[in-house]
This record gives structure tokens, sequence and C-alpha cells, in this order.
């Protein structure tokens, strides 16, 4: 119920705020207490969207897949070396921010846009990790509706999810175009769909990907058609608060390991294979700093010495999982485009291991 | 013992006067500490945060869209024009709750007087089925299964100077009021114009309201009706009185006494549940606060402007059905 829901998302920040946030007063130093409270609790606490295919789905076994949370099982394997111990916690775009700055949520892997305010300590407050997807936003319409560009949709009833990027793009573009339009905001996806699917709405607008993985689960997804406009730049990118800067560096060098994995070849089939070259082989120093058989990158980081060994284990390298989440094997069926290698002319890119 | 010796000696701790002041005292006290602990480490988190209060945001531009509103709005003002863009459309929708409650509740209320068993009871039906099933599932099915049942474009439903669709409900309304000219609703590339437009996410939210708020006020209404002795309606019956004088000259008068304190709390509910028209896309003040939060960050000044209109609103209702209440009162001369 969404109304509890934002409840139950908003009350721990006013409380927090008022009487447990004296605690962070105390420590200070290198010691991260965000990784601390996680170790000792053994387990992640990752806020998901839970309802969009191919990023965070709950299957019919009652399993969490989908790239985001694939980063959920990188990140709790780096911590633990056990890709299960997560728990997820499904967030709307309303209440996701509050439930990363009360705590409630460790991590929040959740197609969430990086922008500037939503970074800035002056607004959200948020520390991005590496950006998992780059997406763009679109618009989707009923083929039976003949509206073929952007500015067809002058006059006409547009359905927006509150509370997200797209809702101040559509905007700033239908501004642009100086066609007026009427916005249906809604606070879920569910209900955002439901009305477009209704017919309420002659187009609805989100990132290119989500409209494609909501249309997979559409009566009919051959009669809805991606208009060819691109609106805006969506990197979608997990993020923790600004508070812990340890603790966002841990997930940052997990995701940025995953996109090395796939750049050295290292993938959840050959890993063990490579750990074994790099033990026995003391000439291949790359390998063995970045599996961690020497260094302390792991200990630098407050993670155990392997992380990166037990991450690419449990959801292989960033292309594995991009594959098997949203790429052509996938309903999805989406191009890897913007998110190919930075070898291959894509945007993805880790900074060395050193 | 003589008695003026027993005062003498009694006790502090027997001290009828004393304990009870220094008990409020100690209450009150532990309040204060309290109240004064919460503030302080409020204000002491936000400025390490470096989110002290500040309203300066609100004059920045909104940045995004209103669907509906009274007051011109678009996407370059403020936020706080946006904030009261919102405030007009929860106003708008909690007065027009108000008087619709209110008539259909009492309509209701009555006709479980009736001498008509089928009127009867299909009132005592709509108030247990009502009262029994929470707001917001009866604003989704209000929203998805009904309002968006309608058809639309060319097979809206179309009578003379009405059209309802699956947009809205549009109206003919006078283009020259001088000269009586007056314009219907015309379809325009697939959508309908009209100078008069209520759209179905207001109309949901309306109906909604209504209809939930109005079983409560039966019942209210049911309840001071009762509340008359049945001798009075004997009495007036025997002077002479039709039943409409009865129960205008000599029923309601005792009844509204009973009646207007319980109004007044479903009111301030219809007020405060209001805020659920996020359940079916209409753009009320919390909806518009909740993308202000989103988009600025500043969650705490977002819910204090929240808490206070809400308090506005709810007083402000709460006063005037206490004046009317002073009124319908037995006045003692």
């Amino acid at each position: 119920m969404p109304l509890l829901r934002r409840l139950a998302a908003s009350l721990p920040l006013m409380v927090s705020l008022a009487l447990v946030g004296c605690a962070s007063d105390g420590g200070g130093g290198i010691q991260s207490q965000k990784l601390a409270t996680i170790k000792a609790r053994g387990k992640l606490i990752c806020g998901v969207d839970g309802k969009l295919p191919g990023f965070s789905f709950v299957g019919s076994d009652g399993q969490y897949t989908g790239l985001d949370a694939d980063v959920c099982k990188a990140t709790a394997a780096a911590l633990f070396g056990d890709p299960s111990k997560v728990d997820y916690r499904d967030l709307n775009s309303s209440e996701r921010f509050a439930a990363l700055a009360s705590g409630e949520v460790d991590l929040l892997s959740r197609n969430t846009t990086e922008t500037l305010s939503r970074d800035a300590a002056g607004g959200n407050g948020l520390s991005f990790a590496p950006t998992t997807f780059y997406d763009g936003q679109g618009v989707m319409t009923p083929n039976a509706s003949g509206v073929k560009a952007l500015k067809d949709l002058a006059g006409k009833p547009i359905c927006v999810e509150s509370g997200t990027t797209t809702e101040l793009n559509l905007a700033d573009r239908m501004r642009e175009l100086k066609a007026a339009y009427t916005p249906l905001k809604f606070q879920t996806g569910d209900q955002t769909y439901a009305a477009y699917l209704q017919g309420r709405c002659v187009a609805v607008t989100s990132d290119r990907s989500q409209l494609a993985a909501k249309r997979t689960s559409f009566p009919d997804p051959a009669g809805h058609t991606l208009l060819p406009e691109v609106l805006s730049k969506e990197p979608l990118t997990p993020a923790t608060t600004n508070a812990d800067p340890a603790w966002a560096d841990a997930v940052r060098w997990t995701i940025y390991a995953l996109m090395q994995a796939e750049e050295l070849g290292i993938t959840q089939a050959n890993i063990d294979a490579k750990l074994a070259e790099a033990k026995a082989n003391p000439n291949q120093a790359d390998l063995r700093r970045f599996l961690g058989v020497e260094g302390e990158f792991g200990k630098q980081l407050g993670l155990p010495a392997d992380f990166v060994v037990k991450a690419v284990k449990a959801t292989g390298n960033y292309g594995e999982i991009f594959e098997r989440n949203v790429g052509m094997g996938s309903k999805l069926k989406l191009e890897r485009g913007s998110n190919r290698q930075w070898k291959e002319g894509g945007l993805i890119y880790s900074p060395p291991f050193r | 013992m003589p008695p003026s010796s027993v005062s003498a000696v009694t006790p502090w701790w027997r001290n009828r006067r004393l304990i009870p002041g220094i008990v409020q005292a100690a209450v009150g006290l532990v309040v204060l500490v309290v109240v004064a602990f919460l503030v302080g480490n409020l204000v002491r988190n936000l400025t390490a945060a470096g989110l002290l209060l500040s309203w300066s945001w609100l004059g920045n531009p909104a940045g995004f869209d209103v669907s509906e509103t009274l007051l011109p709005f678009d996407a370059s003002l403020p936020y706080w024009r946006a904030l009261l863009a919102g405030l007009v459309n929860t106003l708008r929708v909690v007065l027009l709750g108000l008087v619709g409650a209110t008539l259909f509740g009492t309509a209701v209320g009555m006709a479980s007087f009736s001498s008509n068993g089928l009127l009867k009871r299909l009132a005592r039906i709509y108030v247990e089925l009502i009262r029994n099933i929470p707001l917001l599932l009866q604003l989704v099915f209000w929203y998805f299964v009904v309002f968006l049942a309608l058809p639309n474009g060319t097979s809206a439903i179309q009578l003379p100077g009405l059209v309802l669709a699956k947009s809205g409900l549009y109206l003919a309304w006078f283009s020259d009021l001088w000269h009586l000219q007056w314009q219907g609703p015309h379809l325009d590339g697939g959508v309908w114009h009209a100078p008069l437009r209520l759209t179905v996410e207001f109309g949901a939210l309306l109906t909604g309201l209504v209809v939930y708020t109005a079983a409560f006020i039966a019942e209210v209404v049911r309840g001071g009706v009762a509340s008359v002795p049945k001798g009075q309606w004997e009495a007036a019956n025997s002077l002479g009185f039709n039943p409409l004088q009865t129960l205008q000259r000599i029923v309601l008068p005792q009844a509204l006494r009973v009646i207007v304190p319980g109004l007044n709390s479903q009111y301030i509910s219809l007020a405060k549940n209001s805020s659920l028209a996020v359940a079916c896309g209409y753009a009320d003040l919390y909806s518009v606060a909740e993308t202000t939060l989103n988009q600025t960050g500043r969650a705490v000044e977002v819910v204090l402007v929240l808490l206070g209109s809400y308090l506005v609103i709810d007083l402000v209702i709460s006063a005037l059905m206490n004046g009317l209440n002073r009124m319908v009162q037995l006045k003692e001369r």
C-alpha cells in the first residue's frame, strides 16, 4: 500500500534526524560506521524498484532478478562472500531518497538518474557509484494513436511517474516545442502504466529501457511503439549517502570490479581458472592485485581481500550481467549501445586497480 | 485529638494542593525537556548536514507542470506558486466534497427512517458496505474501474450540451454572456474541448470522498434524529403538523444539537482524506508537495508546509463548525 510505505519511509527520516542522528557525532577516522553496521547485521539492505523486468523483478520463484538486483548481489558477495545475503526493499520513486537518507536502506540500486541536485550536499546529498546503465528518456504511444513525433502530443494527456527526472525533462522539451500538454502524475509505476493501458493518456514517458521492460508485460507488446526522440540523458546509477564516504567507496569499487573483470575477460565460468593462474604465476602482478592474491586493495576498502573473486563468482562480470538481464538474450532485447566497454566505443570504463 | 492539631501535623505528602501541583510541574518539565531535546537534535544534525531550514528555494522556478489549475500556472513559475496551485486544488475538492457529502449523507440518513422498506434497506446496506472498505481502495476503484472505463473520442457519451468521456466531463457554457451565445463541447483532433471541464481524476476523487464521507454523515444524522424522543413526533402529529413541518420545526432543531458536533469531525476527516488524491492522479497539495520534495530535497521544509496547510484548513473548518454549534445549541435565557 503506497501510503503506508511512504509513511514507513519518511517516518524514520524524521525520527532518526531527531533521535539517532546524534550517534554519528562519534567515530570519525577511516573506520566506516555503515560498513560496521552492515557487517554486524550480516545482511545488506538494498533499495530496488522490484516491479521492473530486467532491472529488479520478483520472479514466480520469489527471487529478485535483474541488473539492479545483481548490483545488490555482487555487493553482498563482496562483503560476505554470499550473494543471497541481501534484504530487498521495494521503493517507489518518491520514497527512495528518504529511505536512503534515513538509513533504512544501505544501498539504492533502483534505476536512479544521476543529477547535480541529487548529488550535491545542499540537494539530496547522495553519493553516486559508477553508472550501471546509460539510458535516455523516451516516449511510448499505442500504434493506433497515430502519434509519430513528440510535437503530435500537443494538447494531449501524457502519463508520467511523479518525483522523477522524466517529469522535469518532459516539461522542458514541451516548453521548447511550445506545445501545451496535460501531465498526469502517478505515484507508482503500476498506476502510471495502468492509466496508460486504460487509454487515459495518449503517451507514457520514462527511461527507454523502462518502457521496453514494461512493454514486455503488456497484453499486446507489439501494439506500442517508442517515439524516435530521446528527450534526455539518463545515466542510471546506484547510490549511497554522502554521510559515509568509506562505504560509498566500497560500493563504487565493487561495481568497477565487475566492469574491470569484463575488460580483462574474467567471467563467472573462468574465474577459478584465472585465480589459479594468478596464484601460480608471480609475474602476473596486475591480475594478482585485481584478484586479491597480493596487495591490500580489499583491506583499504574495508572489504575481504578476495572481494573481486566473490563478486564475479556471484553475478558474472558487467557484460554477463547486462546480457542476462536486459541484453539480446533476455526478454528486453536491448542493444549494448553506450553500455559497451570503452575499448569498443562505449562508456563503460573502470579506472585502474592500482 | 482536636481537629486543629490534625491539620497542623498533616505531612506534606498528604497535601492535596501541593502534590498535584508538583506532579503537574514534573510532567510539564519532562515534556519540555523531551521537546527541547528533539528540536535541539534536529537543528544540530541539520546544521551538520548543511540542511538548516531555508526557504529561499520557494522562489526558484519549479520546472514541472501541474495538470489542472484554477490559477494560471506553468513550469517557469516558482515553487510557492506550484504549492499554491496545489492548495487551491485541494480546497476545491474539499469544498465541493463537503457540500456533496452533507447533502447525500443527510438524504441517506433520513432514508433510514423511511416507511418504504426498500429505501430503508438500501440505505443500511450502503452505509455498512462503504464504511467497512478502506477509502484508498475505493478511490482506486472509482478511478481505474469506473471512470477510466468510460468510452473515448467519438464514442463518448454525448447529450445536448454535455459530453462524458474518458478524459473528463465537458459542459457547454456561455461564450458571450451579453448576447447569450453559448458554446457546446466539440471534438478536435480526437480530443474533446469545452468551456467547462472537469477531469476524471477530479471526478474520481470527489466521488470517492463524497460516497465515503456520506456514509459516516448518514450515521451521524440518523443518530441525531433518533435522539429526538418519539413523543415529539406524536405531539406534532396531534397538533396537525404534516411530516415535513414536523421535521422542519420540531425534530431538526433538536436533532441538530446532536448532529453538528459529529459533523465537525467528519468534515475534518474529509479534508485530511483529500490527500489520498495521489491514488488517482489528481494534482492536489500533497501531490505537488511530493514532487517539490523530490526536486529540492528540502524534506523538512516541505513537510512543515504540508503540516501547516492541513492544520489551518482543519482549524478553519473546526472554527466554523463551532460557530454553527453555538447557533443551534439550546439558548438559555
